[in-house]
């Protein structure tokens, strides 16, 4: 008797806990897996010129990979993606130690806040804000020109250059953050032990808190990744147009070509792309605490 | 003085990486106060004057109330939604708990454009027009993730003796959550929110793709870049940037600042 109605309690628990997450499970699965599907579907129906209904082939996936424009931005968007997660390491490495170890305990929090303050404008604002800085009447030239440094206005803005910059001043503050929240928990007591040891500053470093802080920039280098590969707004705004990058390709098949499929096929592309990076990244990722 | 040569050096790249970081806003900001018609120095100013046609342009108007409705609507799924299952994940046993957990958090790890490409597709196919609807969809898609996360961090095992507390009390589930868990965990509820808001309001790419006459301001500010460095572009801009930070102020204050004390 006591036992069944163990039992029940615990198939009761079972159907609560079910009926507590379903809603949130059923939203993604709707509105974020079903169109996934579709497009996956559409992506294997490609428009047919002569009016013809479509039928199962895989003619977008062919097409796509034999035009080289394609082929080419999506060279160009893994190459711009590489430098960014390089360039924003490198740069967001120092910073975040220092905001670690050489700013004061109790204004780090402060600190912290203030240098990522930009990372809660929208991209398109972001963009925007860079171009006012860079254009040929922007306020870097400005300067140049009224310190006499330059006669006329350099280039600054409108190239691939200056899509890596934005890219890169938006990254140097997502991966400080996950570098820094990596920093501050590794104990402080295994540097000095190494110290002790006899290890100089600059080894212990290399020896001990850098090989302990690959988790944050493992996460870092993954949320670039996937953001960076996937922006249209940074490069249409700072890019000038001339080295296009995958996700300019994808707006331009719906704004101008109206071709969904092959749009599909590219946003397809994309993710696998970005699913090989979480499978070759998953390692250094895991111990990750942030 | 190898020690004062590194603080120097600290110093220096801190301020400057401050600099590089902070520079694009105050541009920004300083050049919405512009009283000219071109966004580009010299400085002449400063004139609220281009705040005040975010709130007497019908564009701008516009954008505004459908950006509000957007993020209200939005926020508020994503936090029902995500602390429900965060409720269901922490409190019960049952098969498959890690894998709708993953589920749940996927969308964290692909790109909103993949997110609007997909609703684009399936709604055009469906015959449907271009909605703001379709972007509260896939607005809740984003960020309850995120909701659900933080529900679930704040959901500890202290919160968990009390609900079994009011339990013995004879209290039924449903009382337990509105009346013991809720509560309990409100001031992470309204930070979710925030946050979820915050998101919502600058998100660009959805509301881009499944929009087409009801559009939201970042999408405004989109259509306004086709005209040049205007003031206006400049204002709008600092006005959503200056709305997110008061949310984000809101979110600390409740997220972190009791757990000091």
């Amino acid at each position: 008797m006591v036992s069944s109605n163990e039992a029940r309690a615990a198939s009761q628990a079972r159907l609560a806990g079910f009926g507590f997450t379903l809603p949130a499970v059923a939203w993604i699965l709707l509105f974020f897996g079903a169109p996934l599907a579709v497009m996956a579907v559409y992506s294997l129906l490609p428009l047919t010129t002569d009016g013809s209904p479509p039928h199962l082939r895989f003619k977008a996936y062919s097409d796509f990979f034999s035009q080289p424009a394609y082929v080419q931005a999506i060279w160009n968007s893994v190459v711009t993606t590489a430098i960014v997660v390089a360039v924003s390491l490198l740069l967001a490495y120092p910073f975040a130690y220092v905001l670690a170890y050489r700013v004061p305990k109790r204004w780090q929090r402060f600190a912290l806040a203030c240098a990522i303050l930009p990372f809660w404008t929208s991209y398109v604002v972001r963009s925007y804000a860079w171009l006012l800085v860079l254009a040929p009447t922007g306020i870097i030239n400005w300067l140049l020109i009224n310190l006499g440094l330059v006669e006329r206005p350099i280039t600054l803005a409108y190239n691939p250059n200056a899509t890596v910059l934005g890219f890169v001043h938006f990254f140097i503050m997502l991966n400080a953050l996950t570098i820094y929240a990596n920093l501050v928990q590794i104990n402080p007591r295994y540097a000095l032990a190494a110290q002790d040891l006899g290890a100089s500053a600059w080894r212990s470093f290399l020896a001990v808190t850098l090989p302990l802080s690959v988790p944050g920039m493992a996460v870092g280098a993954f949320l670039t990744v996937v953001l960076c590969i996937g922006d249209f707004i940074t490069p249409q705004i700072l890019g000038g147009n001339k080295e296009l990058l995958l996700p300019q390709v994808i707006m331009m098949q719906i704004q101008r070509q109206l071709d969904l499929p092959m749009a599909s096929v590219m946003s397809l592309v994309l993710t696998v792309i970005v699913a090989v990076v979480y499978l070759l990244m998953q390692k250094p990722m895991r111990s990750a605490r942030l | 003085m190898r020690r004062q040569v590194g603080n120097l050096l600290s110093g220096f790249y801190l301020t400057a990486c401050y600099v590089f970081i902070l520079l694009p806003v105050a541009v920004l900001i300083l050049f919405s106060f512009q009283d000219g018609r071109l966004a580009v120095p010299p400085f002449k100013g400063p004139t609220l004057q281009w705040y005040v046609t975010i709130f007497t342009s019908d564009r701008m108007t516009d954008g505004l109330i459908n950006s509000l409705i957007v993020g209200i609507s939005s926020s508020a799924i994503s936090v029902v939604l995500g602390f429900l299952a965060a409720f269901g994940i922490s409190r019960y046993e049952f098969p498959a708990r890690r894998l709708l957990q993953g589920v749940i958090i996927l969308p964290l790890a692909v790109s909103y454009l993949l997110v609007g490409m997909g609703l684009l597709v399936t709604v055009s196919s469906l015959g449907f027009g271009p909605s703001l609807w379709t972007v509260v969809i896939g607005h809740v898609v984003i960020n309850m993730p995120l909701a659900f996360a933080i529900c679930l961090t704040q959901l500890g095992e202290h919160q968990r003796k009390i609900e079994w507390a009011a339990r013995d009390l004879g209290a039924s589930t449903l009382r337990v959550l509105a009346q013991v868990t809720m509560p309990m965990i409100a001031p992470a509820l309204v930070a979710a929110f925030c946050l979820c808001f915050t998101l919502s309001w600058d998100e660009f790419i959805i509301a881009f793709l499944v929009t087409r006459f009801d559009v939201t301001l970042p999408v405004v500010i989109w259509s306004m870049l086709r005209g040049g460095f205007s003031p206006q572009t400049n204002a709008v801009g600092s006005f959503i940037f200056l709305c997110s930070i008061v949310m984000l102020v809101a979110v600390e204050l409740l997220l972190f600042r009791k757990r000091r004390v």
